[in-house]
């Protein structure tokens, strides 16, 4: 390993991950993408999802992302997220809560206006990614 | 001389009153240290974004969006007016809403519509003594923990409102928190994007990254999503800045009222142990004066 990159991942509401990473791998709106130092500077919009990245120490760890757009450098990865939260800090109920409304929302909902649907749709897709990371904690 | 007891209760009246005073000076205090951490911890998303899309833009170019073009013909406006819920800050609505007050008056002369977009409830208020036409009203999030899903969701509103026509123009009146002591009220266009300014890089980062930057999508669809997202960067920030200039304004206001209730305390505390003294002396009169008699 040559080196470590500076991982940054911001939201409007506070910093949620500054640390250096082996390796970050993240969601990009056309496609997934790992970036290890070095990297071509690069700049993406992010679907909703898990940005991963291995610690010095070779933990891996998982940060779900929402509404974002990454920037990779040679030395550095910034992700501006509007919502960002580590898995220690998923609240799974609230979550499930989440997916359920959704879910509701979106079968009574298929005549009506388009935005609305869109709405349900994303907020689906936040639950069940938000989901699939909790579950990831669990110890096999 | 029923005055003594009528000093007396002032005295004690001017006292709860300062109580109240101290009290909403100190909790202000406390929350104007929240509304200055939470703009704090905003900083590095927007220096990050405006870094960002200052970048972009000086790729694609001027024109390369609607929301960065500037109409040629000015039919309507609209404004964001940013006050606070509450009373009891000073001149700090009063200031505000005199900014937008001109405004409001200039484009009545011009015989230019203009719409509103209220935060808070002075500012409503003001919107209805004026019969302007209120688009949307933001009540009870001033003054307390904003959250971006707000700025987020009346920025979308702005958006569509402006892509759709309904005005060609969106202004902005807010208070810009300088520092503790002084809040000034300004007043930004908030669509068209302005043109928009090149960053500095933070010192030290890598420096030459404008030509072979790779985009995805492409830098005018990135551009496409990030100018949306600017107008509720942008509102976010004025609703911050606003929520502590108000506590900040408040915690002053409460100061000088404290200090005034003091003023007062001293010169009652002064009046009614002069009058009390008078009374006392013009009782030793008495009896002395009727001891002279009795002996002569």
């Amino acid at each position: 390993m040559a080196g470590t990159i500076k991982l940054e991942i911001v939201t409007p509401e506070r910093v949620v991950v500054s640390e250096e990473a082996q390796i970050v791998t993240a969601p990009g709106t056309l496609g997934e993408f790992g970036v290890l130092i070095g990297h071509t500077p690069f700049l993406t919009a992010l679907q909703t999802g898990a940005v991963r990245y291995l610690d010095p120490q070779g933990g891996e760890h998982f940060v779900f992302v929402s509404g974002g757009f990454a920037e990779a450098l040679p030395d550095r990865v910034t992700v501006l997220a509007e919502s960002a939260e580590r898995r220690r800090d998923i609240d799974v109920e609230r979550a499930r809560a989440a997916l359920e409304r959704a879910q509701k929302r979106l079968a009574e909902q298929r005549s009506r206006e388009a935005v609305d649907f869109a709405r349900a749709q994303a907020a689906l897709q936040r639950a069940l990614v938000r989901l699939k990371i909790a579950e990831k904690s669990r110890p096999q | 001389m029923a005055t003594l007891k009528d000093v007396k209760n002032k005295i004690k009246a001017v006292r709860k009153t300062r109580q109240i005073t101290k009290a909403m000076n100190m909790v202000a205090a406390s929350k104007l240290r929240g509304a200055q951490e939470r703009m704090e911890s905003f900083r590095p998303y927007a220096r990050k974004f405006a870094e960002v899309l200052g970048h972009l833009a000086a790729r694609a170019g001027e024109g390369a969006h609607p929301l960065l073009a500037p109409r040629e013909e000015i039919r309507a406006v609209h404004l964001v007016l940013c006050t606070s819920d509450r009373g009891l800050c000073g001149g700090f609505n009063t200031n505000l809403i005199e900014k937008a007050q001109a405004f409001y008056r200039e484009k009545k002369a011009a015989g230019i519509p203009c719409s509103f977009t209220a935060f808070g409830r002075k500012g409503r208020n003001w919107c209805r003594k004026m019969n302007a036409e209120i688009e949307s009203e933001h009540l009870g999030i001033m003054g307390t923990a904003v959250k971006f899903g707000e700025a987020q969701g009346a920025a979308r509103t702005l958006v569509e409102g402006y892509l759709a026509e309904r005005y060609d123009q969106v202004w902005i009146v807010y208070a810009e928190f300088l520092t503790v002591a002084r809040q000034a009220p300004v007043l930004r266009p908030l669509l068209p994007v302005p043109p928009i300014e090149q960053v500095a890089r933070e010192p030290g980062a890598y420096e030459g990254w404008l030509p072979e930057h790779l985009c995805e999508p492409s830098a005018a669809a990135l551009l496409g999503e990030m100018l949306p997202r600017n107008v509720s960067v942008q509102l976010y920030r004025a609703l911050l800045e606003t929520s502590a200039s108000e506590h900040a304004a408040r915690m002053l206001a409460m100061d000088n009222a404290t200090k005034a209730c003091n003023d007062m305390i001293h010169n009652l505390t002064l009046a009614y142990n002069k009058a009390r003294q008078a009374a006392i002396t013009a009782e030793l009169m008495d009896i002395v004066g009727g001891a002279e008699a009795l002996k002569g």
